[in-house]
């Protein structure tokens, strides 16, 4: 019986901009489904890790593969396809697109992933995360946990293998930033996706049973 | 929802801005959309009418008015020439043919032109209903005469004098039409036809015994007009009041009936060298060539065309600076959102196509919104103003160069995207979504 391959696979990764090093990971890897919560202060380089693992900067040193494929190592234009068909991001500041409604902004971001929109997917992650009532509202009608909601779903309308959330919560009262953790937990859950959720929020620690720390500049698990 | 539906989606956020721009465009597509269908409609009227006249004669005077007056019939005549002169060319080896018109009478606005059925032949007039006319006051109509007026065969109606049709009326002398004309697409269209014999019969001079006979001398006494034409070769100006006034052109001054102007065809070509220098030089007559003068005066309006062409591509260059200006602000403010695409796996190419899109669609409904907005102020100013409607103006009729203007504007708004669009090609997305939080 042979172990399953890990779906993200984090392997010595190192980045440094003007010779300084910025962020430093050791390896670590992270399983279909698996929930894990990185934790780390300012300037750990928590986003510029996400930005390595989504494919969006090429890293000095080390290697980051998704699904087997080293992401890393791709060009531009396969790197974004491999983005575009396996990763959801959730940022902090939400970048819904301003001009379009909740639903169209799934619709976009579906149609970009999958090359076409399935209604009853975007309807259903809508309802999943409590917005049926504000499906045509415009981003700037929402209030910021309602913005926090909407982006979780578009970055789960495509379904996903792995979900990567860059400071979700930091904007967000107590009560808010738990639900909007278990809000990510459950959805990540219920598509099974793998989420990694990348924060300085020690209020998260207890809704993970995985967590890993980044310090400056090193990674320890 | 695609990157074409984010466009118009971006479009509609900023409706304000983006009616402005459209606004803009279509007001310089609109005015060159007039400029084209006046000039081209005016220039194929101009060469349609005056097809096949090499030379005008007529009283001295304004030889472009003599153009206007007796091949377009929209101005007044220069004055009288004696009928004398129909023979005189008439006879000359090097003339082909001379078709004699009589001018001073309208009917509604409809100018009552005096000449003979070769003047219908000239313009390939052929009879939808009725005959040629065969005696005085006996009329064939054109076939706007009769859309406009209703006149029908057999109907009678009482010419007034002057052009401008507000003289009074010769009731003792009516009209009956005998033939109504088909569409010809010239000046025909709207003229009313009768023998020369009926201009001057209603005015009070006796026919000559026999077409192109030149001793009238015995006729001019029977006037029972004011008649003042002095054939003195400067009375364009005089003729003018006398026209709009209502007085008359077509009858005897000085001792001789008289035509007010004459068509000539050439038979050689050195008619052309010798002829109208020869007319010239007779102290009532000019010569003037429909092709120079036409020339002359498309020369003239090219100008003002010229000027207000330039302002209209002036005003299509600032919508296009405009329109280059609020997608430039309007995708600063967006960088976020392009980084965003580009998360999501929008390849730069795509989004590149997508703003490029986006000025393309606001161009093409300004030159589509030009196109109708300038087809309808041509209707309006052709239902509008009657002299418009006698030069053959339509807004039912689209020119080739339409297309072009289109075509250009779409290219504009395009061109005025590129600068925009092409920064998606430079964006660094870690940085962006870094400084555009």
């Amino acid at each position: 019986m042979t172990t399953p391959e890990p779906l993200l696979e984090v392997r010595d990764l190192r980045h440094e901009i003007a010779g300084r090093c910025v962020m430093a990971a050791p390896a670590f890897s992270a399983a279909r489904g698996q929930h894990t919560l990185l934790l780390g202060p300012s300037g750990s380089g928590k986003t510029t890790l996400i930005n390595v693992i989504t494919g969006l900067i090429t890293p000095t040193a080390g290697d980051v593969r998704i699904s087997g494929t080293s992401m890393t190592a791709l060009p531009a234009a396969q790197r974004d396809q491999l983005r575009r068909r396996t990763i959801g991001v959730v940022f902090q500041t939400l970048r819904l697109i301003g001009a379009l409604s909740v639903r169209q902004n799934l619709a976009l971001a579906q149609t970009l992933a999958l090359g076409r929109s399935d209604p009853a997917i975007i309807d259903r992650l809508i309802a999943q995360v409590g917005l049926t009532h504000r499906a045509d509202a415009r981003p700037r009608e929402l209030s910021q946990g309602e913005g926090q909601r909407a982006a979780i779903a578009r970055a789960l309308c495509a379904e996903p293998a792995l979900v990567v959330a860059d400071e979700p919560t930091s904007a967000l009262d107590d009560a808010n930033a738990v639900a909007m953790a278990d809000l990510l937990l459950a959805t990540a859950e219920a598509t099974g996706a793998t989420l990694l959720i990348a924060t300085h929020d020690n209020r998260l620690r207890a809704r993970f049973a995985r967590t890993l720390t980044l310090s400056v500049p090193q990674v320890s698990a | 929802m695609t990157l074409a539906g984010l466009s118009l989606a971006y479009l509609r956020d900023r409706a304000l801005n983006t009616a402005l721009n459209i606004l803009l465009l279509t007001l310089s597509v609109a005015t060159l959309v007039i400029l084209v269908l006046f000039s081209s409609q005016l220039a194929e009227r101009f060469e349609r009418d005056a097809r096949g006249i090499d030379l005008v004669v007529g009283a001295k005077g304004s030889p472009l008015q003599l153009i206007l007056s007796s091949i377009y019939q929209v101005d007044v005549p220069t004055g009288n020439i004696p009928l004398a002169t129909v023979d005189l060319l008439r006879a000359d080896p090097t003339v082909a043919e001379v078709i004699p018109l009589a001018l001073g009478d309208s009917f509604r606005g409809f100018r009552i032109v005096g000449t003979e059925g070769a003047y219908i032949d000239h313009f390939g007039g052929t009879l939808s209903q009725g005959r040629l006319f065969a005696a005085d006051y006996e009329a064939v109509i054109g076939a706007q005469v009769a859309r406009q007026t209703g006149a029908a065969l057999g109907q009678k109606f009482v010419g007034s004098h002057g052009l401008s049709g507000d003289g009074h009326g010769h009731e003792e002398t009516p009209y009956e039409v005998v033939g109504v004309l088909a569409p010809t697409g010239s000046v025909l269209d709207r003229l009313i036809i009768t023998p020369v014999g009926s201009i001057w019969a209603a005015h009070g001079f006796t026919p000559p015994p026999a077409a192109g006979a030149a001793d009238h001398e015995d006729d001019h006494d029977q006037a029972g007009h004011d008649h003042d034409h002095d054939g003195d070769g400067s009375q364009d100006h005089e003729a003018h009041e006398h026209e709009t006034g209502g007085d008359h052109q077509a009858h005897a001054a000085g001792g001789e009936l008289e035509v007010t102007a004459l068509l000539v065809k050439y038979r050689s070509s050195m008619a052309a060298v010798r002829l109208p220098t020869f007319i010239n030089k007779q102290t009532q007559l000019q010569a003037a060539a429909p092709a120079v003068e036409m020339t002359r005066l498309l020369s003239l309006l090219g100008v003002g065309i010229d000027a207000v062409r330039a302002f209209a591509v002036l005003l299509m260059a600032t919508s296009g600076l405009s329109i280059f200006v609020a997608l430039y602000s309007a995708l600063r403010q967006r960088e976020g959102d392009m980084a965003m695409l580009r998360v999501m796996g929008a390849r730069p190419p795509a989004i590149f196509g997508h703003i490029i899109l986006e000025g393309v669609l606001l161009a093409a409904a300004g030159a589509l919104l030009g196109v109708v907005v300038g087809h309808a102020v041509v209707a309006a100013a052709a239902a509008s103003f009657p002299q418009l409607q006698d030069m053959g103006l339509t807004a039912a009729r689209f020119e080739p160069a339409e297309l072009a203007i289109v075509i250009a504007a779409i290219s504009m708004g395009a061109l005025a995207a590129l600068i925009p669009a092409l920064k998606v090609f430079g964006v660094d997305i870690a940085q962006t979504l870094a400084d555009t939080r």
